[in-house]
């Protein structure tokens, strides 16, 4: 009978950089990935229990408008005479919830367009990716405003328009991941023994591109989080007086010189939120490309 | 006086790292070509960028010298190095089709290495140079020739353009990294006939690494022997192939399959140590079944045996029993009538462009038939349309005589499970992201199997192939490229098929290895009863294993006969010509 090769020990197999749990051990080695997750664990702790911290109600009047040494209102009134810090820690949820939602609305649509393309190659390839790439020629915010502004300020406008728009970026880069893992030979094994389009798609390919889709759906979190604040500031908040970063900085512009916390904090806050996911994304792009990996062992 | 010598040559991983190779000396006369042989990750590689003066990313030279004409390269500034690259050693890489800028014709390639340094003074004399050099490596000198981009030549014409440039300049040294693995045995042929002409006729000392015996038999003065980042024996060519003095290089020489099936294969266990993990002592003896306490104490120092020839260990010329195999015995043919696959003029064509004409062959039951063709001879595409992966044919494959549909997805789940298919690749044919074991389940869940059968079935089938059950909680990355194939062979049998298509599988694996895994297929070809697709270029590999041999070129079975008679009596002229253009390590009795 014949011989054996030696077994070889290797680290964990779920430790190489392309599996997205030994993506994050190494990239939480790595300073940026762990000031980015400070950041964002703190932000969206202060944007889901902020409203049971807050002192007024999210709409209550409390003084005279633009004030900043006010009784009872630590950082004084905004434009209508409003808490400002009342404000801003209700102001937070809204742009998390809408900007994870269509975020993830993107992914798995972005997803599966991407591994289908990938996956059928020629004509339904074309098709798909040309209609992406028409998609992708028309500015993200501005397609946010036509149709927030023909069908109206609803979150579920605000959710589908974000996301359908994020869709074909996302929809590339799968793509571009698939194709390589598509040409394998598992793929055509998997073929040979009859497995389901569907199956191959979830069970042979798409494990082997959720390395760089994980750095991706971080890019595209940082992304959706800027233009839904960028929204809110333009109007189109979900409803007119509720509290919301975005809007908050609007609102408050014109007395920045006499109350600058009205559009300072949500500034700051939605600039933290950005700079931590974008950290986050960042230190896991440089886990999957290997840089940095003798600091972060 | 020998133009290039290697003096007790030392590489490290940079920074504290163990070394990769070690104590290495190698003298080239002019003229003179020498052999540097090892299996992956033995260091010869390391040692022919060195003599380039060169060491990879992260990898440093520590200790010793290489000087060519008595110029230490180890020491030059850069700007002297680029200058003494080309002009005093000069290197052919591995993959032409790589190393050539592929936005520039090669004319102005090979005019930008003669202008570099300089060469003959005036642009006339550089163009006549260029001229020359092309008709040296039998290519056109033709301004219409050398106005082609690289991806208009052949893989051999390419190669030829990149030895062009590496002896364009005349060197005193070339160092070839395995430069006709990827090329076609005919054109292998040539490129070595090349090679060895130019290095006489101009006194260049070449370096030819390679993993190639039979390449190195017929092409080397002499031959060095690396393993686990030494050399272990160096000798004359005939010295050594005659009379191998260390036990792995008597092993490398018993697993280079032989043609005339006067000796069988033999593979070796385990692997050579990787940096860092190797033993104190002789590196081979944890393989070596003559090692004794002796062996594990020190590296054997150096004892010439005979003149020229010199190897590292403590009993040279000791024959390791199991090196010497008879002859190649392999049960004889079986009658047509008990076909288990027939192909019916079957003709595939790749998008309309016919690549496979009107093919009729058999496949008896419990009979290995080996399809054996050059690259472009369509035997990859024949063996894909049978696995159900090409859809593009008609005329008729029947398995076990009911037709079968085209795609693998239209096949009833029976026919898909009796017919298997192994890929080339091992690296390749597992899923990264899923366990040895659910890899080699999935057929059977796909059939129905409940999970504690499957999992049974797969720890029976991981043992037949030489692992364990343990097998199956590793992933792909886990495992030496043997061991992949091996799970990959498993996955393919646990059906239980009928019919195991093998696509050209040991030609990514080294040779040992490779001998190991054509053993376990003999095995299990006989064991099982199983009928066997044995798709190779490597036509000495097929006296190992087939009973019956189809040679195919552009699309055609040019002879299909009994391996013995295919090999010994070839009656066609191609098959003849294949025959004469491989190269064959010798047999000395």
């Amino acid at each position: 009978m014949t011989v054996l090769d030696e077994p070889i020990l290797l680290a964990d197999p779920a430790e190489t950089a392309a599996s997205p749990r030994g993506m994050w051990r190494t990239a939480l080695g790595l300073w940026r990935t762990r000031v980015g997750l400070g950041l964002l664990a703190g932000l969206v702790a202060l944007a889901v229990i902020g409203p049971w911290l807050a002192p007024y109600g999210e709409t209550e009047f409390v003084g005279t408008p633009n004030l900043r040494d006010v009784e009872g209102a630590t950082l004084g009134t905004d434009y209508f005479g409003q808490d400002v810090l009342s404000r801003f820690l209700y102001g937070g949820r809204s742009i998390l919830v809408l900007a994870v939602l269509s975020t993830a609305l993107a992914l798995v649509s972005g997803v599966t367009i991407g591994l289908v393309a990938a996956y059928s190659r020629g004509l339904v390839d074309n098709v798909l990716m040309r209609l992406m790439d028409i998609n992708l020629a028309f500015p993200q915010l501005l397609l946010a405003l036509v149709a927030l502004t023909t069908i109206g300020p609803k979150a579920w406008v605000i959710v589908l328009v974000v996301g359908f728009t994020t869709m074909p970026r996302i929809a590339r880069v799968t793509r571009g991941a698939a194709v390589p893992v598509v040409e394998r030979d598992f793929v055509s094994a998997a073929q040979a023994l009859g497995e389901s389009r569907f199956r191959i798609l979830r069970s042979e390919i798409l494990p082997n591109v959720s390395g760089p889709l994980l750095v991706e759906a971080n890019l595209r979190l940082t992304y959706s989080i800027a233009i839904i604040a960028a929204l809110g500031f333009l109007g189109f908040a979900t409803s007119v007086n509720a509290a919301n970063w975005g809007l908050m900085i609007q609102e408050n512009k014109g007395a920045v010189s006499v109350q600058p916390w009205g559009m300072i904090l949500p500034g700051l806050a939605i600039a933290l939120l950005t700079v931590g996911t974008g950290l986050v994304g960042d230190g896991l792009a440089r886990a999957a490309a290997g840089i940095d990996r003798k600091k972060a062992t | 006086m020998p133009v290039l010598v290697i003096d007790g040559l030392r590489v490290d991983v940079a920074g504290d790292g163990p070394d990769i190779v070690d104590e290495v000396n190698l003298e080239i006369a002019p003229g003179e070509v020498v052999g540097l042989v090892g299996e992956s990750g033995s260091g010869k590689t390391t040692v022919g960028l060195a003599v380039l003066g060169h060491a990879r990313k992260g990898v440093r030279v520590v200790q010793g010298s290489v000087s060519i004409n008595g110029r230490e390269m180890l020491t030059l500034k850069p700007q002297q190095l680029r200058q003494a690259r080309g002009d005093l050693v000069s290197y052919v890489p591995q993959d032409p089709s790589t190393a050539l800028n592929p936005a520039l014709r090669i004319g102005k390639q090979l005019m930008e290495v003669l202008e570099y340094h300089d060469f003959g003074g005036s642009d006339q004399a550089r163009r006549d140079r260029v001229d020359e050099v092309m008709a040296e490596v039998l290519l056109p000198s033709s301004r219409h020739f050398l106005r082609r981009y690289p991806h208009q030549l052949s893989g051999g014409q390419q190669q030829r353009v990149g030895l062009a440039m590496a002896f364009a300049c005349r060197p005193a040294v070339i160092v070839l990294d395995e430069p006709t693995t990827g090329l076609d045995v005919s054109t292998q042929a040539h490129v070595l006939e090349t090679v060895r002409d130019l290095c006489r006729r101009h006194g260049v000392a070449a370096l030819y690494v390679t993993h190639d015996l039979a390449v190195v038999a017929n092409l080397a003065d002499r031959v060095a022997v690396m393993y686990a980042g030494r050399v272990v024996e160096s000798g004359p060519t005939t010295s050594l192939f005659d009379n191998p003095a260390h036990p792995y290089s008597r092993h490398l020489i018993a697993a280079a399959p032989d043609i005339t099936g006067q000796r069988a294969t033999v593979g070796l266990a385990g692997r050579a140590p990787s940096p860092g993990r190797r033993p104190v002592g002789c590196a081979f003896a944890p393989r070596c079944e003559l090692a004794t306490e002796e062996c594990t104490t020190a590296f054997p120092p150096v004892v010439e045996v005979a003149a020229g020839h010199e190897v590292r260990c403590v009993r040279p010329w000791t024959v390791p029993a199991r090196t010497e195999a008879g002859p190649v015995s392999l049960p004889g043919p079986t009658a047509p009538a008990d076909a288990t696959l027939v192909v019916q003029s079957v003709s595939a064509s790749y998008v309309g462009h016919r690549v496979v004409q009107d093919i009729d062959l058999h496949v008896g039951k419990g009979e290995c038939l080996a399809l054996v063709g050059e690259s472009g001879s369509g035997k990859t595409t024949l063996s894909r349309a049978i696995g159900g992966l090409h859809h593009e044919w008609k005329g008729q494959i029947l398995l076990a005589g009911v037709p079968l549909a085209h795609s693998a997805r239209d096949r009833s789940v029976d026919q898909r499970m009796k017919i298997q298919y192994v890929f080339q690749n091992p690296y390749s044919s597992l899923n990264p992201r899923r366990t040895v074991g659910d890899s080699v389940a999935r057929p059977l869940m796909i059939a129905g199997a409940s999970k504690a059968e499957a999992a049974d079935a797969v720890g029976e089938m991981l043992s037949r192939v030489s692992l364990t059950g343990a097998y199956a909680h590793r992933y792909p990355d886990q495992l030496s490229g043997g061991e992949r194939q091996r799970v990959a062979i498993a996955r393919a049998l646990v059906s239980r098929p009928d019919l195991l298509v093998c696509d050209e599988v040991t030609s990514a694996l080294d040779v040992l290895v490779q001998a190991a895994i054509v053993e376990l297929l003999a095995d299990l070809q006989r064991d099982l009863g199983l009928s066997m697709l044995f798709v190779t270029h490597n036509l000495p590999l097929v006296r190992s294993i087939a009973q019956r041999v189809a040679v195919m070129a552009a699309g055609h079975i040019v002879e299909l006969d009994t391996t013995v008679q295919v090999l010994s009596e070839p009656k066609e002229e191609y098959t003849r010509r294949l025959l004469e253009d491989t190269p064959q390590v010798p047999v000395y009795e």
